[in-house]
């Protein structure tokens, strides 16, 4: 069982489209959107949904006003300043640490769970598909990531399918780390430009954190031959295999306005033809990868 | 005031706004770049560096010789960051949120605080800008601590212009909480609106007027419009593709820098979202 998460650091840089691209060139494999936060991947792959289950994480302070004896020790211990002085939780402060729970002297203080979203495995015409929905202003995005790249797994064990295909988030926090983790390879998709370079080194940094092998592919590459000799530079550098470059095609967006990817919009077009290279590329050298 | 400039999805130009408006102001205008994942403004600016500061959060130590094992602080962590193995307390620092449970729950007094690092932020200036940024720890999950941070440094009496990070999640809030007024950038693509739509939801939690920017208005369909019309909110600024602007960005040249007659544009965009707010 292996796993490529394609990821950029940088948002933007077109992980979805390629991932969708994928999919359709792939033969045997599992999506897995773990870009849980502004998942997108499904505008182009329509899944139908076939099982939908509640992602309930962490708990939340409420102060229930007629046990509360405004004693202030909540107050006084929250350390996020999330009780005010008319003793309402802020909802949006408040961490879930439970602290002001233990010690309220009354007992006054509830700690219900958080339902936080949803997580759903779909059908799609390339194959299944795991993904979720983070509630809007919702923490434990790392957690859903989790739990989504664990369903992704087991349903490819299930199925005796030996290839997971994972849509990462943009950044290196949280939920990054949670789509890294045992992963077989990452694919780093970056543009070239003064920030595509410096948040790919710094997302480069991470995957070598966690020691998870990484590739590199360049994506408008035509946008700045110049910013594209660099990364290709420092891939060599840094031991890095850069395994294509794809140029800028307006074609992306047009293909995505129709929910299609731009293997199944153009097949003929350059950037289609480039990305071909890049799957022929990565699972000639994937064969080799430990997983 | 403070302007808080985000997205829902990534790379739709949120830098781009935030540091053409900043150098458009040019004086008594802060930009405090809250994506500290991955922080760009500064590329793009080159600010003159006068601080860089570690910034930590609190995590515990335990006294192994004062501990007697009773476990009440593995009872109250909520983040599994303290666990008993066998006869050993160990904390993982990691993990750990910072709320200092298990310090005030300790009956032998074993637990007090040392720091993990979440990052750095530094300061600096260009003329008569002020500029921030945070730079998150690589490995380190948790950023709304140190976006939190960052914030500490807006002045109240100018204007504080704060480039959001992606999401609609935790960080994202961190950067939008408490602001004036929330411009969105976005597309018009359906990745572009449906990203949007979850950013509008969040901005709309935290009840903060909020105003678009559809850049590369030019590249998809019309559905943004159409929300644009149906929600209300109003449409700011539009910004066709243009490749010398996409080289521009891609060098680490502002648009204004091009083109100085965008410059009037943004004047214009601070003006109308100043008559929004007040």
């Amino acid at each position: 069982m292996k796993e490529l998460v394609i990821i950029s650091g940088k948002g933007g840089t077109g992980k979805t489209s390629l991932v969708a691209a994928f999919a359709s060139l792939s033969n045997n494999h599992v999506l897995c959107d773990a870009d849980v936060d502004a998942s997108d991947l499904h505008l182009i792959l329509d899944p139908q949904i076939k099982k939908q289950q509640d992602f309930i994480s962490g708990n939340s302070a409420f102060i229930e006003n007629e046990k509360c004896t405004q004693c202030d020790i909540c107050r006084d211990l929250c350390r996020w300043d999330a009780i005010n002085e008319n003793y309402v939780v802020d909802q949006i402060e408040c961490e879930g640490c439970g602290v002001c729970v233990h010690f309220c002297p009354e007992q006054a203080i509830a700690f219900p769970e958080n339902h936080c979203g949803e997580w759903f495995i779909s059908e799609t015409r390339f194959g299944p598909m795991v993904h979720a929905r983070l509630k809007i202003a919702e923490e434990n995005s790392g957690k859903l990531v989790s739990i989504v790249r664990q369903e992704s797994k087991a349903l490819a064990e299930e199925r005796n399918i030996d290839l997971m295909l994972t849509d990462g988030p943009p950044g290196i926090g949280c939920p990054v780390i949670a789509s890294l983790g045992g992963a077989t390879a990452v694919l780093i998709v970056v543009e070239p430009t003064v920030s595509g370079k410096h948040d790919m080194e710094r997302v480069l940094q991470l995957a070598n954190h966690f020691k998870i092998p990484a590739l590199v592919c360049i994506n408008k590459f035509d946008l700045n031959i110049e910013q594209t000799l660099e990364i290709e530079a420092f891939s060599r550098k840094n031991n890095l295999t850069t395994i294509g470059r794809i140029p800028f095609d307006s074609k992306f967006t047009k293909a995505m306005v129709e929910g299609k990817t731009i293997i199944e919009f153009n097949n003929n077009s350059e950037s289609s033809q480039a990305i071909r290279d890049i799957w022929k590329f990565f699972e000639d050298r994937f064969q080799l990868m430990g997983g | 005031m403070i302007i808080s400039i985000a997205s829902g999805k990534g790379g739709t130009g949120k830098t781009t706004i935030a540091c053409n408006m900043a150098v458009s102001i040019g004086h008594d205008v802060q930009l405090l770049d809250c994506d500290v994942e991955e922080p760009n403004a500064h590329l793009f600016i080159h600010p003159i560096i006068d601080n860089t500061k570690t910034i930590t959060t609190p995590v515990p130590i335990v006294d192994e010789e004062k501990c007697d094992l009773c476990g009440k602080c593995v009872e109250i962590c909520q983040f599994k960051a303290i666990v008993i193995l066998g006869d050993t307390i160990l904390p993982f620092h990691d993990l750990c949120h910072s709320c200092g449970g298990c310090e005030l729950v300790c009956p032998v007094k074993a637990i007090t605080e040392t720091d993990r690092e979440l990052g750095e932020i530094e300061d600096g200036h260009l003329d008569g800008l002020q500029f921030v940024h945070g730079r998150l720890r690589i490995g380190e999950a948790m950023s709304p601590p140190l976006i939190k941070k960052v914030r500490t440094y807006c002045e109240t009496d100018k204007l504080a212009i704060i480039d959001a990070p992606p999401g609609t999640s935790c960080p994202v809030i961190a950067a939008m909480k408490g602001c004036d007024f929330v411009l969105l950038v976005t597309e018009p693509t359906p990745f572009g609106l449906y990203d949007l739509r979850l950013a509008v939801g969040a901005v709309k939690i935290l009840g903060i007027p909020c105003g678009l920017i559809i850049n590369r208005s030019d590249m998809g369909d019309d559905s943004v419009w159409e929300y644009a019309k149906e929600t209300g909110i109003p449409i700011l600024m539009e910004i066709p593709f243009e490749r010398k602007i996409a080289e521009a960005y891609s060098r680490g040249d502002l648009i204004v820098e091009i083109m100085p007659e965008w410059k009037a544009k943004f004047l214009e965009l601070y003006e109308t979202i100043k008559a929004i707010v007040y």
